[in-house]
């Protein structure tokens, strides 16, 4: 259930499992980007514990958007607009709506909007997308969510700065990708998803 | 990896800081923030702000000062700022007639510089921007992201500065930027790769003998590797595929500037320099006005880029020379 207590506890496993995938997340983006994805989420993630902490947001809206702000002002490169704009447009959804599905989707338009991606250019849009889709029809597992992932292996990147590489973007790993996997198994884990 | 630092999450901080106080003639540092500002009097005209990731120093806080850029905003190294800095920035540079942005074209910058200019507009100040992406590495298609900005935003940053301090208004800032984009074309090769020092590793590998033309100021891929080859044959990749994309004639005047990438030293820059200057003699182009140094690096990269830039209206000449008071232009 989305509730601000599930979703306090999800930002907290999300926090951790970034600073503790912090270097592997730097290597996938010094495959086929400049290498800072996992330092920069890092930089984002310690500010969040402390934003959470002093904030101390007081509902489920607040917690959102207190998440998308601080994104958004301490990540810096492309993923902190990106990662912000969806937290501070579940916020908005947040406040008509407590349906998973219908924030989180909510939250895709965010990053759409901000970074004109779509399916298949190899971001973390395509991690958003068939996740959304499992939540919607109730079939979200761990599983899938890492399958998500590993099919932006196969893809040709066209945005962001891995697009230079074109062809020979093929046979990585999107690490803005793993970065929103690691988003959406802490979800299932704090129960989030689910009743 | 060997560098000269204290903790690698301190040198942003550590970086602005160490500027500040060796030129707090020249700028200042807003403070809790990481935008370098120039000194100068208030005189009601258009601020000029740029900036991005840092790494590519004296870029961009090097040419904050009267008749260049009033503003800097600093990101982490290759990251881009966030929109919360980069409002600062635009608010400090407000004299009343609007700010006009430079951004280089990279998602990262484009995104946040995108956000602060929205959330300016919602505090009533007037802000218009132009995209930088004077290099010809990359084919601009929708493959990519599009063509990236390098050494070429130096002179975008010289040339509308003069035009703002010349009194121009925002409006004609846009329209002579708009003229000056296409007129500004990049290429460079790289030697050895950088280390972005919390990484600790090359951002790619190159044989020891080995040279890539056309690598991006972050590592971004070029377009060759080649085995390493005389500055003559160098000079003459380069200058044939801006040729072919400026399609020039003879008699067309240019201003060029050949740019170190931060490993490179000035030795080797000039010598270059000289294979330059006799392969567009030979085209019957006119160099009216030339630069060759440390404008825009990545971090400890060897190698240059050469940048044209077509003078199509004298006033461009005008605004090139006119002076500044600036850390590194």
């Amino acid at each position: 259930m989305l509730t601000k207590e599930t979703t306090k506890k999800w930002l907290e496993l999300f926090i951790a499992q970034i600073l503790e995938n912090k270097a592997y997340l730097s290597d996938l983006d010094t495959a086929i980007g400049d290498g800072d994805h996992g330092n920069n989420l890092a930089r984002g993630a310690n500010a969040l514990t402390e934003a959470l902490e002093t904030k101390n947001p007081e509902t489920l809206t607040d917690l959102l958007k207190t998440t998308g702000m601080t994104l958004v002002s301490k990540v810096g490169g492309a993923s902190g607009p990106l990662l912000g704009s969806a937290f501070i447009s579940m916020a908005k959804a947040s406040q008509d709506s407590d349906d998973l599905a219908t924030v989180l989707q909510a939250g895709l338009e965010g990053i759409q909007k901000r970074g004109k991606a779509v399916a298949g250019e190899k971001t973390m849009v395509d991690e958003w997308i068939p996740v959304i889709e499992a939540v919607k029809s109730t079939n979200l597992t761990v599983d899938l969510i890492e399958e998500a992932v590993e099919k932006t292996k196969d893809m040709k990147a066209t945005k962001g700065r891995a697009s230079y590489l074109g062809e020979r973007s093929i046979g990585h790993i999107d690490p803005g990708a793993m970065s929103s996997s690691y988003l959406f198994k802490t979800m299932v884990e704090a129960g989030v998803y689910g009743e | 990896m060997k560098k000269i630092i204290n903790d690698p999450a301190n040198i942003l901080d550590e970086m602005l800081n160490g500027l500040v106080f060796a030129y707090e003639d020249l700028v200042e540092r807003l403070p809790e923030t990481s935008v370098i500002h120039r000194k100068v009097e208030k005189s009601g005209k258009v601020g000029l702000v740029s900036g991005g990731g840092s790494g590519h120093e004296p870029a961009h806080a090097g040419f904050v000062g009267k008749g260049m850029l009033s503003a800097a905003v600093c990101g982490e190294v290759f990251t881009s700022p966030t929109p919360d800095q980069i409002l600062e920035g635009i608010k400090s540079s407000d004299e009343g007639k609007g700010v006009f942005l430079i951004i280089k074209n990279y998602s990262g910058d484009v995104m946040n510089f995108d956000m602060a200019k929205e959330l300016a507009e919602m505090e009533d100040i007037q802000v218009d921007y132009v995209i930088v992406d004077d290099d010809i590495a990359v084919e601009d298609s929708t493959y990519t992201a599009g063509k990236r900005g390098i050494a070429g935003t130096v002179l975008v940053h010289k040339i509308l500065g003069a035009a703002a301090e010349k009194g121009l208004s925002l409006k004609e800032i846009k329209a002579l930027a708009d003229k000056l984009i296409p007129a500004i074309k990049s290429l460079g090769v790289a030697l050895n790769p950088a280390t972005v020092p919390e990484v600790g590793k090359p951002g790619f590998d190159l044989e020891a003998d080995e040279i890539e033309f056309g690598v991006g100021i972050h590592g971004e891929p070029g377009y060759r590797r080649e085995k390493l080859q005389p500055s003559a044959a160098l000079a003459k990749e380069l200058v044939t595929q801006l040729k072919k994309e400026f399609q020039w004639e003879k008699g067309d005047s240019y201003a060029v500037l050949v740019n170190g990438m931060g490993g490179t030293p000035l030795m080797e820059q000039f010598i270059f320099m000289n294979d330059v200057k006799q392969l567009l003699a030979d085209e019957g182009l006119t160099l009216s006005f030339r630069k060759v140094g440390d404008y825009m690096t990545s971090i400890d990269m060897e190698g240059l880029s050469l940048t044209l830039a077509k003078i199509e209206d004298s006033s461009w000449l005008e605004y090139l020379n006119a002076p500044v008071t600036t850390i590194a232009w």
